[in-house]
């Protein structure tokens, strides 16, 4: 019984030494992996010769709550997403959806026309459709033979 | 200002006894909350992308499964060319320790998220018992 419990006491040090280590190396491994792994929220890019489509999925978020941003090719999506309240007598059995403030900014590869921008909202995603503005639009050059 | 508790990456479903999905999409684990009150309980859960009538909820003795499908979308013409996400289905399962009452389960889908209320029957609801003194 006795030795069965410094068994253990030794098991349970070790295994505190194991995670201590296991957290140092995740911090370690974590400075070099890309800042977009834990930003909210996520995005997809859509482009074509004619523009763009970014879509990103935010459950919960009242579109009201969303404000949407183009300064020349950065677009920037901010929002936030309430706190359902407990109400009185209530008891929280599991809460794995976050809630809180989000800023997201992002680079487009192309300026965009800022006035025919359209943002839609379905079920929970967003989606921002920007034209490719004109000027930058690419160009086919004619070759003319002489 | 983007606050640690928001997480982007959705969870991947594990594929359970080796069994595979028969459709083609990948399927993910939605973030739920639940909580209880005296009569009944409150489940909401982060579907993205699903519609009111693409959900499927069932409760089979206590165990509640919740389906959401998603109907990935294409551009015309558009090339995805930066993806930080994936779009499949949703699927979770959960034990009941309540009896609910089955007729008063109430579904609906709002702006991404699943609420599901479930009553619990009278039958498992606390009776108070008056003790009477002869």
């Amino acid at each position: 019984m006795l030795l069965q419990r410094i068994a253990d006491n030794e098991l349970f040090s070790s295994l505190r030494d194991m995670q201590r280590i296991q957290q140092q190396l995740n911090r370690l491994l974590s400075v070099g992996a890309s800042p977009t792994d834990q930003e909210f929220p996520a995005v997809n890019v859509w482009t074509s010769a004619d523009g763009a489509i970014v879509e990103t999925e935010v459950p919960g978020v009242d579109p009201n709550d969303i404000e949407i941003s183009l300064v020349n090719d950065t677009l920037t999506i901010k929002g936030s997403r309430n706190p359902g309240k407990l109400k009185d007598g209530q008891t929280c059995h599991r809460q794995e959806r976050g809630y809180g403030q989000f800023m997201r900014s992002l680079q487009l590869p192309f300026s965009v026309e800022t006035d025919q921008v359209q943002a839609r909202f379905s079920n929970g995603v967003f989606r921002i459709t920007m034209p490719r503005a004109e000027a930058e639009k690419p160009r086919k050059i004619g070759v003319v033979s002489e | 200002m983007p606050t640690e508790v928001m997480e982007a990456n959705k969870q991947e479903a594990v594929v359970q006894n080796g069994a595979e999905q028969t459709r083609p999409h990948k399927l993910f684990v939605p973030r739920t909350d639940i909580y209880e009150s005296q009569d009944h309980l409150v489940l909401l859960a982060d579907m993205p992308g699903v519609k009111q009538e693409s959900v499927d909820v069932t409760l089979e003795q206590n165990i509640l499964t919740i389906h959401g499908w998603v109907e990935p979308q294409k551009f015309e013409g558009y090339s995805l060319t930066y993806s930080e996400y994936e779009i499949g289905n949703y699927r979770r399962v959960f034990a009941l320790s309540n009896e609910i009452d089955r007729q008063g389960i109430q579904a609906s889908v709002r702006n991404g998220v699943l609420k599901l209320v479930l009553p619990k029957s009278k039958r498992a609801m606390p009776k108070k018992i008056t003790v009477q003194t002869e």
